[in-house]
């Protein structure tokens, strides 16, 4: 859980914004890891955006401009620094282009679970009832369930066996949705459950505050804490079930668009005959961008959980005093 | 692949809290397996409700698999016979009625029971998530503890920044990795399959085969078989093993935090109980309860991740099949399994919840 004391309101507002407000706060190596996790997703947002200057050649191409197609498994060389696979690709430029589709998907699967999550779950914890309880089961049964299996029967019906590169896009990240709309919920449904008895929401209620306006106005507000903690850790997994849905073939065609999962599943048979280079690289842009949001996430949790927020801090404290008194007592001598 | 932070979970209100209600706030641990028990029952219904409306969205299975290859009246004539042109409402309570029956439909490629499907390799299955599980426990839970009792010094740091690598990595892209260097590199271990070709056809042809190969390749008493049979299962079930072992580690390093800190701990060590003593037994039986908790999903997730890991390894078990039957647009078989697994998963989550139970008294009152 967040803790709302970390944030003071009377700062400007940039130094109330999520990340920034636990960056100021942390120190040593959370703070390392934090600073770490930014710079790797700003990174691959930065690719991402500006995969076409990046790339020396498209996701789908198969020819250089002279007409001559590219080696088949070729090994890294100059012309392809990270080699080609056996369909010809060159696996530098799908690598690059994949961080597009993974930014992508990432960026409306996160946003549309958060608002859908977040408006049921506030639904329900505020007015309960029959609703409630209908809903809360079958957020509980979709959570026990592997989300992998939930993604790919959501990614039948979605995609329908189409793999252009909107539509991919749209159905890996309705996939995903699925999957993670009952996290947001229970977690706000919890928080509106308790700010629902709350004195402010009572006194607001006598008033004869319309109850939308309470829900967005009081209990939104407050109930909102511990989003960008779900956020980080949901990304990384929206970014591990795309790629598992790609392996599984319900990704991106190869000339729709790159799509790092299913670059590996060809790369699959690659290995037997010692070529690494077809699933070494898209494997670890899956590994390295899942690390950095990792980190981030996890920086915010330590930062924000007050258990291992301040042993790091106080000890240092301790230290620094310690030396001070060493100091003066040096100085008395 | 969800990793939820394993602290969120252990903090997670809504279902003891929904049990709780159930349970009508006591009554015995008896009275909490009944209700516990009960609880399988929604829980089934509604992923199987789920997955039938879902897969219903896209017309029907007929259609989606063979639409574009057959002329508009040999469609009918298949969807007529398979009953897909009576109301969707109808299919429904006809497919819940088989359920309730024990039949979860026919595969509509090689006309095959769904449950024969299960029985034939859910045992490659279970096989493989039990060796990751043991894979996960073995090194998690040491690795855990020392992490917590060694908090902030180097090896905490390694083993935490080990875990979030594990969990960070894709299982198939774990299991080419090994694969790489293990198999095609170092050729230590074999590439692919639950065992050499003559092997498996020694194993499958056994009378009254299990389908779980180590239990099948004991029975022979076949050092050779055994160890062909083993030696198969090593990269496998590290790489699924791997992905649990993450997950374990930081709930254990997080639980033994919390106790290692509390009162009764620093009375123990005042009263001379030795270190290690300490951490065995004072710190860590508390924590156990929240690893038990989190063990059920696991499981679930161990299943998820095996339709990748057999996937990868070749591993004919259900996950090998789920695959094979999706890029065969097998639906029907692909709504079978996943129906089926719903049920495996909720069983296994009602276990796992009495053992937690068990253990912890709090848990039921």
């Amino acid at each position: 859980m967040a803790d709302t004391s970390l944030v003071d309101r009377h700062e400007p507002l940039w130094k109330r914004l999520p990340v920034v407000v636990q960056l100021r706060k942390s120190t040593g190596w959370q703070r390392a890891m934090l600073i770490t996790g930014v710079v790797i997703c700003a990174l691959y947002i930065v690719v991402a955006v500006a995969a076409p200057l990046i790339a020396p050649y498209g996701f789908g191409q198969l020819q250089g401009a002279d007409g001559q197609s590219f080696p088949r498994t070729g090994a890294p060389s100059p012309e392809h620094i990270w080699g080609t696979t056996v369909g010809g690709f060159d696996v530098f430029s799908r690598v690059v282009y994949g961080a597009r589709t993974a930014v992508l998907v990432v960026i409306v699967a996160v946003v549309v679970s958060i608002i859908i999550g977040v408006l049921l779950g506030m639904v329900s914890g505020y007015l309960g009832g029959w609703l409630d309880r209908i809903l809360v089961v079958v957020a509980d049964a979709i959570y026990a369930f592997p989300s992998l299996l939930l993604a790919i029967v959501v990614s039948i019906v979605v995609s329908g066996g189409n793999s252009s590169y909107s539509g991919g896009i749209i159905a890996a990240a309705i996939s995903i949705t699925v999957v993670y709309v009952p996290q947001y919920f229970r977690v706000v449904r919890a928080e509106a459950v308790r700010l629902r008895n709350e004195a402010f929401v009572e006194s607001a209620r006598v008033l004869g505050t319309n109850p939308w306006r309470i829900m967005t106005r009081h209990v939104l507000r407050n109930s909102t804490r511990s989003l960008p903690l779900i956020l980080t850790l949901n990304a990384s997994d929206a970014i591990l079930t795309l790629a598992g849905l790609g392996f599984l073939g319900f990704g991106i065609g190869p000339t729709a668009g790159a799509e790092w999962g299913y670059d590996l599943s060809r790369a699959l048979s690659d290995v037997a005959s010692g070529v690494w280079w077809t699933g070494v690289f898209p494997g670890v842009a899956i590994v390295v961008l899942v690390l950095g949001v990792t980190f981030v996430g996890e920086s915010l949790n330590d930062i924000s959980d007050p258990r291992l927020r301040a042993r790091r801090r106080i000890k240092d404290l301790g230290r620094r005093r310690a030396a001070a008194a060493a100091s003066t007592e040096g100085a008395a001598a | 692949m969800t990793l939820t932070n394993p602290e969120a979970i252990e903090t997670e209100p809504t279902k003891p809290q929904a049990q709780r209600r159930a349970g009508g706030g006591g009554g015995g641990l008896g009275r909490y397996v009944l209700v516990r028990f009960l609880l399988i029952f929604p829980t089934v219904f509604i992923l199987v409700t789920l997955v039938f409306f879902l897969m219903r969205v896209i017309g029907n299975p007929i259609t989606a698999s063979v639409g574009g290859r057959l002329t508009p009246s040999q469609l009918q004539e298949r969807l007529h016979a398979a009953g897909y042109d009576r109301p969707v409402l109808v299919q429904y309570f006809e497919y819940l009625g088989n359920i309730v029956r024990g039949d979860f439909g026919t595969t509509s490629t090689d006309n095959r029971p769904i449950t024969e499907i299960i029985v034939t390799y859910g045992g490659a299955t279970a096989e493989l998530v039990f060796y990751a599980l043991i894979v996960a426990l073995l090194l998690g839970i040491p690795l855990g503890m020392l992490a917590a009792y060694l908090r902030d010094k180097w090896p905490d740091v390694l083993f935490r920044a080990l875990a979030i690598l594990t969990y960070a990595t894709p299982v198939f892209f774990g299991g080419l990795l090994l694969k790489l260097v293990f198999s095609v590199w170092l050729g230590w271990l074999p590439l692919s399959d639950r065992a050499s070709t003559r092997v498996s056809l020694v194993l499958d042809n056994i009378p009254g085969a299990t389908g779980i190969y180590l239990i099948d390749a004991l029975r022979t008493g076949n050092g050779q078989i055994i160890g062909d049979v083993l030696l198969h299962a090593v990269l496998p079930a590290l790489t699924l093993g791997l992905l649990t072992a993450g997950i374990f580690l930081r709930l254990v390093r997080a639980n033994m935090i919390g106790s290692l800190g509390s009162e009764y701990v620093d009375a123990a060590r005042s009263r001379g109980v030795r270190e290690a003593r300490l951490v065995r037994t004072h710190a860590f039986r508390p924590a156990l309860v929240p690893i038990i908790t989190v063990m059920g999903l696991q499981i679930a997730m161990l299943l998820g991740g095996s339709v990748l890991t057999e996937t990868t390894f070749g591993w004919r078990g259900l996950g090998f099949e789920l695959n094979q039957y999706l890029s065969a647009r097998d639906f029907v078989a692909v709504q079978g399994i996943v129906a089926m697994l719903a049920v495996i998963v909720a069983v296994t989550n009602f276990v796992v919840d009495v053992v937690a139970a068990l253990i912890d008294p709090r848990v039921r009152f």
